[in-house]
């Protein structure tokens, strides 16, 4: 067991875990925060994608060992009441069906944002392409990314 | 206007006064003979033939309707409340809707799955939103002074031309002193307001902000985290094991072995389950509990024949579960034997043997589909807190109804000591019909007598799961010397189900018509998959009925055509079970929408397939091109006929998703065994449809008219199947007829 302090969604918290413990169960069972999704364990699903520094990360697999002062970002912290432009255009075009991996393509899409604000159909299968959606909800998700992109570019 | 007469057996509605002033509604449902009938038809118990649900109106003028059905994302969450809410006749906005809790005794089954939720609950729950609004208008028509007649209502406000108005919420207290209405007036669908209109998601904002809605997010205060180690095989069982060292691991509370049923328990349909002896791990995170599962030292051995005592319809029965550890390629081979063998005769119709004795041409074809692992994006898990006199089991679940009597067995506690609730769930798709990890969880709570939420990780969930059985079937049709189709057979089979589903078309279009089948046991459990056995016929019988169009020099729509009209002007044999003119609609309409046959689609690559199942017709264009080297589906149109769509755009994404399913399952989907182990555990390995191989664009339309809804969650994903073999001919050159048909793909 070891102690850490982490950033997470712009405050500190410390937790005391061992050091293999991915960040994932670290969210989901020390610190409460189960917006973050487990799916697969083995970083082939995406379900658990959170920010880190602002890149679209696998929290499934990476220790908390690793993070050191990098700031992580979960989709409690994208925003609290659906605020965030990729949330608004998710529940614009209701994308959601089950919605159990709707966190973790919203933590990608908005990382892919962030990094490419007018991406083409290309870039969006590109970053995307890790999530799986069993619901088949690939479309929409398609859309809202790019009904996100442009209210993001028109603030 | 349709009015109903109600004459229950008891009280149909019962309202009382809400605490702090307000109406509450509750409502026995299932009181019409109908809707009896179509509980029998879905082999439901009796027990559960009593439904109720609850409508609250508070004086502040909040709406809260309860849904009684679990939501894996089907939507009833929205498009349940959104009949209630029509036929109360309110502002969707003021609606709040909660998920029920289970009660066997106030709501009933509260089953999702078997696309039956909207069409079961159609009449019972606009019945009871009506009689609201009726008992609304009453207290109104009271306390003003003026007839009832003379009483209006819009978006949750009463109105007189006196110019009295009142809102739902200010009159509910005396509402609920009105004697529950016995003629209940429903709107006609001319004038729906909610229903017809799109509604979003009644969770979206808690689903894109990350609220705790699933079973994996549910949690109480001192809460276990537990693991199962399982046999790595079908067909083995435990021998012995050594938990010394994961004993010891940091966290740990206890690791033991447990039984899950007692010798000679009885088994409902729904209380399959892979194996029965298995080894909890039991800590207080789920990195520890992973860890320490690792460090099991565990013997298994082969489990041989096993006896099993199943109470089903016929009562009870003993099955022997056969011990062999199989592998896949022995399964196909022990099929393809079993194919040629004698079947068991399913439904006959005129003279098929001297119909094929006369034939000119035979076609004869067979298709071979896998084991498919559900493959739910949440896997399996349950909360579960057992003490000495009752338990709390909290989780995702699609027929909580049907675990209750086995939990009371189990748990040797009385139906009113168990209490169920249902959590959202991370999908179904049949897979949470099967309720054998509720038991888990509740066998090792009840060990510790400590709550504990039981987690399997994606390779418990996948390696000992439910499956999709593994199918073929071999089509033969007979033409004669004019190309006229005089004869067809199908004889399917199975492990361990035969996939026919004898009078569905094209029985009752041909006028010498064989359907057998045939089963093979094996411990390998299955279990319902998104439109069981119809998921497989479809992708046979459509890619058939293309080849023998093609044979016949017809067009594959008009084809499929003239063989319904002649099963809707002169049908053959008894008990078709399709309605011809809409499956004739469907294909009318996908005709028009792709632009069939037309000029400017003539250098398409397209694939064509309609079906009926769960009661809904579907049919899809499919069209595909090669990318980089790999057949890839561009654009589908497809069109549906289930009735009154509730809540059309949620519908749209339904159908939606379904093609996407359908070509990810049909392209890569398969589950196969070496000696008894899944030789697929993870994502790495069981390949799944992703964006980039979605397609660019769905296009999806509704045959538009005003029967009683019918579900939609499973009859448009079997088609997609036929739809995709077909439009791989026209893009390859080459017949599929093997699943997954990307593994064929690269065979050639």
């Amino acid at each position: 067991m070891a102690k850490y302090n982490l950033k997470i969604n712009g405050e500190m918290q410390q937790v005391d875990v061992d050091p293999s413990t991915p960040i994932l169960w670290v969210l989901r069972d020390h610190l409460n925060m189960p917006g973050t999704k487990f799916g697969c364990g083995m970083a082939q699903c995406g379900a658990c994608t959170i920010h880190l520094d602002g890149n679209a990360t696998r929290s499934c697999v990476l220790p908390v060992s690793a993070i050191g002062k990098s700031a992580i970002t979960t989709i409690e912290g994208l925003s609290a009441n659906g605020t965030h432009p990729v949330q608004k255009a998710w529940l614009e075009h209701d994308v959601a069906q089950c919605g159990y991996c709707q966190s973790g393509q919203i933590m990608s899409a908005s990382a892919l944002l962030k990094s490419n604000p007018k991406p083409t159909d290309e870039d969006i299968d590109n970053a995307m392409s890790g999530n799986i959606c069993r619901c088949g909800t690939y479309l929409r998700i398609k859309e809202a990314i790019k009904t996100a992109a442009k209210t993001s570019n028109a603030k | 206007m349709e009015n109903i007469k109600l004459q229950s057996r008891r009280d149909f509605l019962r309202s009382s006064a809400l605490a702090g002033g307000g109406l509450m509604l509750s409502f026995s449902w299932f009181s019409e003979a109908k809707a009896a009938e179509k509980i029998a038809a879905l082999n439901l118990s009796e027990q559960w033939s009593e439904l109720a649900a609850f409508i609250k109106i508070t004086p502040d003028n909040v709406i809260k309707i309860l849904c009684p059905n679990p939501e894996f994302g089907q939507n009833v969450m929205t498009s349940l409340p959104m009949m209630v809410a029509e036929e109360l006749d309110c502002d969707w906005k003021n609606v709040v809707v909660e998920m029920g809790t289970h009660d066997n005794v106030k709501y009933g089954p509260q089953f999702t799955g078997g696309s039956n939720s909207i069409r079961m609950y159609w009449k019972p729950l606009r019945n009871a939103g009506a009689a609201a609004r009726q008992m609304l208008i009453e207290a109104a028509a009271q306390t003003w002074g003026v007839p009832a007649s003379e009483i209006k209502t819009k978006a949750g406000i009463l109105s007189h031309s006196s110019g009295k108005e009142a809102k739902y919420g200010e009159i509910a207290a005396k509402a609920a002193t009105i004697a529950v209405p016995k003629d209940i007036k429903l709107k006609a669908p001319k004038d729906f307001t909610i229903v017809r209109n799109s509604k979003k998601n009644s969770e979206g904002l808690k689903i894109v902000t990350g609220k705790p809605l699933f079973g994996m997010d549910y949690r109480v205060n001192g809460m276990l985290i537990a693991m199962i180690q399982h046999p790595p095989a079908f067909g083995m069982r435990l021998k012995s094991f050594d938990a010394t060292d994961a004993r010891k691991m940091p966290g740990i509370k206890d690791v033991f072995s447990f039984k899950l049923y007692d010798d000679g328990f009885e088994q409902g349909g729904f209380d399959t389950r892979a194996f029965n002896e298995m080894i909890a791990v039991v800590g207080n995170s789920t990195w520890e509990v992973i860890n320490a599962r690792k460090k099991i030292n565990a013997q298994w051995e082969a489990a041989g024949d096993v006896k099993e005592t199943m109470m089903g319809r016929g009562g009870k029965t003993e099955k022997i579960v056969p011990g062999r550890l199989e592998t896949t390629a022995k399964q196909f081979e022990m099929m393809a034997e079993f194919d040629k063998r004698l079947a068991k005769e399913l439904r006959k119709d005129g003279d098929p043997e001297t119909a094929f004795k006369n034939a000119t041409q035979i076609i004869e074809r067979t298709y071979n589909a896998p084991f498919l692992a559900h493959n739910t994006m949440e896997p399996m898990n349950f909360f579960a807190d057992v003490q000495d006199d009752k338990a709390l089991v909290v989780g995702p679940l699609q027929a909580p109804g049907w675990m209750e009597p086995s939990l009371m067995k189990l748990l040797n506690l009385p139906a009113d000591k168990i209490e169920i609730q249902m959590t959202r769930m991370g999908g179904g798709f049949g897979r949470r019909a099967y309720g054998s990890y509720v038991y888990e969880a509740a066998r090792i709570s009840q060990k510790l007598k400590a709550p504990v939420k039981l987690i399997y990780t994606r390779e418990d969930d996948m390696t000992y799961g439910i499956y999709r059985p593994m199918y073929t079937a071999t089509y033969r049709a007979a033409l004669d010397a004019n190309k006229n189709l005089i004869g067809f057979q199908v004889t399917g089979g199975g492990i361990p189900e035969n996939p026919i589903h004898a009078n569905r078309f094209p029985a009752g279009a041909v006028d010498n018509y064989l359907a057998d089948g045939w089963e093979i046991p094996s411990n390998i459990t299955i279990g319902a998959f998104r439109a069981p056995r119809s998921n497989f016929n479809a992708a046979a019988e459509q890619s058939f009925l293309d080849e023998v169009a093609e044979a016949m020099g017809k067009d594959p729509i008009a084809f499929r055509i003239d063989l319904l009209k002649k099963a809707k002007e002169n049908p053959v044999g008894k008990n078709n079970d399709y309605d011809a003119s809409r499956y004739i609609g469907v294909l009318e309409l996908l005709k028009e929408k792709s632009g069939w046959g037309k000029p400017e689609n003539a250098g398409k690559k397209r694939g064509v397939a309609a079906y009926f199942c769960h009661n809904s017709y579907a049919g899809h264009v499919v069209d595909m091109v090669m990318r980089d080297g790999q057949p890839y589906v561009e654009e589908v149109i497809s069109v549906v006929d289930c009735g009154v769509v509730v809540n059309p755009d949620a519908a749209r994404n339904m159908v939606q998703g379904a093609v996407v399913d359908g070509i990810g399952q049909s392209f890569y989907g398969a589950l196969t065994h070496k000696d008894g182990v899944p030789e697929q555990n993870n994502f790495h390995n069981y390949r799944m449809i992703r964006h980039n191989e979605a397609p660019k664009k769905i296009d999806v339309h509704f045959v538009e008219n005003d029967i009683d809804p019918t579900g939609l969650g499973e009859p448009p994903f079997p088609p997609v199947f036929g739809a995709v073999a077909n439009a791989l001919f026209k893009t390859t050159g080459k017949r599929y007829y093997n699943q997954p048909f990307m593994s064929e793909q690269a065979k050639l």
